[in-house]
């Protein structure tokens, strides 16, 4: 995914004059091609985030797209008030753009793990969340960024995620990208790269004829596009990579209270457990709860938690 | 206009508009005045009737609560009207009690500290990307120093050379509960700004020609200015009182605030 990101950003940059590469000391061996091209609009700011989001705010202030890129906890917790304040508030075309969603940094430990970024976030008013989960996903993202450049947050995985979308795909705010479709109104909804696991779960008897969809663009903004989008079916399976606490289980609960809508529902995100101990990303998720094992055990007990 | 009668005037509707709306930071707003006065009057390029004007320079006040100095400033060269001052602290003024990007002729909402300079680093950097000649004044408080954000941005504009980037730093020495050095002292600031790269000049605050002589001049590399100056200027029982950063003036203090001003030599 990081690699599609800054290769559809070379391609943008080559004729929009005004996009900007910001990073702040991270991106090692992903974003040298733009700063190789475009050595005048890579600025690598140090390891200062308040700094780097407060100066990409003034920066757009001037007419620039600023593209900021980071391992996901520090171009959002630690800038927040930048966030809030200075892109979000004044409405400024600042793309902060993360690596490492959910548990993909495993061996490095809880400062590296973004468990609670689409918490934060989300509750920018201004903000559009950004949650591809394949390369097609992020190049059509990016072709939707650059057209319309606004505060935005997107949510990388890392690197070698499987590619379920056919090439062409762009999106729609709030609307569902159904990649495989089912016949019994009812579908697994997920976000990033959890692909792979929507579909294992897909082969399961628990869930077959599901629809697996991925969200890879919500906000705000995009509740009553995205209730619409529910009337559809008459169950949903939500799975993220991120606490279930305020993430995308969370919004999709409060679109389902606020809009009156009728459907059972179950939801499964990251568990405490994922951030009790330290191991690789995979060994990670199972002990989250995020595997076919788990979801579909629980699923059947009616459990929807595993914290 | 001279610079002082326009100080003046900042200091008059400064005082009027906190009494209107029994709001606070006067002192701070007081302290102020004459560097907006100067900045407004004689050094910036400000088109009045124009403000977005692309070549104007950007001003930005990083002490938010400190934002009827500004409206007045604003107020006192025309870009915006006396009726628009009345507004302050209004339900749904865009005059808020923090300086508001939403009025005429402000740059950027502040009000949280430290986030001026960031922003203003950014407005620079983007003038030096496009090779645009127009300046960047950023003016913070003393206290504001204490923000580490402010010392991230000082480290990246002396990198990047940023010579069309001045910081005005407000340095009065009362901040919200005592004075700076019984809070978190800066000790000697202008070695330490200095030690970062930028040049330094420090100034009496409320002399206009040494303001005026300071801010214009340009520098090799980011420009601070750091302001000696006292807070609540310009009417004693204001001075250097902390009381003045929370409460507005009756009315026999107003009258009594407006006439110290208007007769001061």
């Amino acid at each position: 995914m990081r690699n599609e990101f800054i290769n559809s950003l070379c391609i943008a940059a080559k004729t929009n004059e005004k996009i900007v590469l910001v990073v702040g000391d991270l991106g090692y061996s992903v974003v040298e091609p733009f700063a190789e091209e475009f050595p005048d609009r890579f600025i690598n700011s140090g390891i200062a985030e308040q700094n780097m989001m407060g100066l990409a705010a003034g920066l757009a202030s001037e007419g620039y797209h600023v593209f900021v890129y980071s391992i996901a906890n520090f171009p959002t917790f630690r800038c927040a008030e930048q966030i809030r304040n200075d892109v979000d508030y004044h409405k400024l075309d600042v793309t902060i753009v993360t690596v490492g969603g959910g548990v993909a940094y495993g061996n490095l430990g809880y400062s590296h793990h973004a468990v609670q970024d689409l918490a934060l976030m989300r509750t920018m008013p201004n903000m559009r969340i950004f949650t591809p989960t394949d390369a097609e996903e992020v190049a059509g993202c990016m072709a939707y960024l650059v057209k319309n450049p606004q505060p935005s947050y997107l949510r990388l995985g890392k690197a070698g995620e499987a590619v379920k979308n056919k090439s062409g795909f762009y999106p729609i705010p709030g609307k569902l990208n159904e990649l495989k479709v089912g016949n019994v109104n009812k579908a697994i909804i997920f976000i990033g790269r959890l692909n792979e696991l929507a579909f294992n779960l897909g082969s399961e008897p628990a869930f077959k004829n599901f629809s697996i969809c991925s969200l890879p663009c919500w906000s705000m903004q995009d509740k009553q596009v995205f209730a619409n989008e529910l009337k559809r079916y008459n169950e949903v399976l939500v799975i993220e990579d991120h606490f279930k606490d305020a993430g995308l289980c969370s919004w999709v609960q409060e679109v389902k209270s606020e809009y009156l809508l009728d459907f059972k529902a179950s939801y499964y995100g990251l568990g405490f457990d994922s951030i009790r101990q330290v191991a690789s990303e995979a060994t990670l998720m199972q002990k989250g709860g995020l595997c076919v094992k788990n979801i579909t055990t629980n699923y059947l007990r009616g459990i929807d938690s595993f914290a | 206009m001279t610079s002082q009668k326009l100080a003046a005037l900042i200091r008059v509707k400064s005082l009027e508009m906190v009494y209107r709306a029994r709001a606070s930071h006067i002192g701070s707003a007081l302290s102020i005045a004459d560097i907006l006065a100067v900045l407004y009057g004689e050094v910036m390029n400000f088109p009045a009737m124009d403000p977005e004007a692309d070549t104007r320079d950007r001003f930005i006040l990083s002490k938010g609560h400190a934002c009827v100095a500004n409206y007045a400033a604003l107020g006192a060269i025309g870009t915006l009207n006396e009726e628009e001052l009345k507004t302050y602290g209004e339900d749904f003024s865009p005059l808020m009690n923090h300086i508001s990007h939403k009025v005429s002729g402000v740059e950027f909402s502040t009000g949280s500290l430290g986030h001026g300079l960031p922003f203003g680093v950014g407005k620079a950097l983007s003038a030096q990307l496009s090779k645009q000649s127009w300046r960047t004044f950023v003016l913070v408080g003393d206290g504001e120093m204490q923000e580490g954000s402010n010392w991230e941005a000082l480290m990246f504009a002396a990198h990047h050379n940023l010579n069309n980037l001045c910081l005005i730093i407000d340095y009065n020495n009362l901040q919200s509960l005592t004075t700076v050095e019984d809070t978190l002292s800066l000790m000697s600031l202008d070695d330490k700004v200095r030690a970062f790269g930028w040049e330094v000049r420090v100034v009496d605050g409320h002399d206009h020609r040494q303001l005026h002589k300071a801010l214009l001049e340009r520098s090799e590399g980011p420009l601070c200015v750091i302001c000696k100056t006292v807070k609540g200027k310009g009417v004693s029982f204001m001075e250097n009182q902390v009381s003045w950063h929370y409460s507005p003036p009756n009315t026999e203090q107003l009258e009594s605030a407006i006439e110290e001003i208007l007769n001061a030599k």
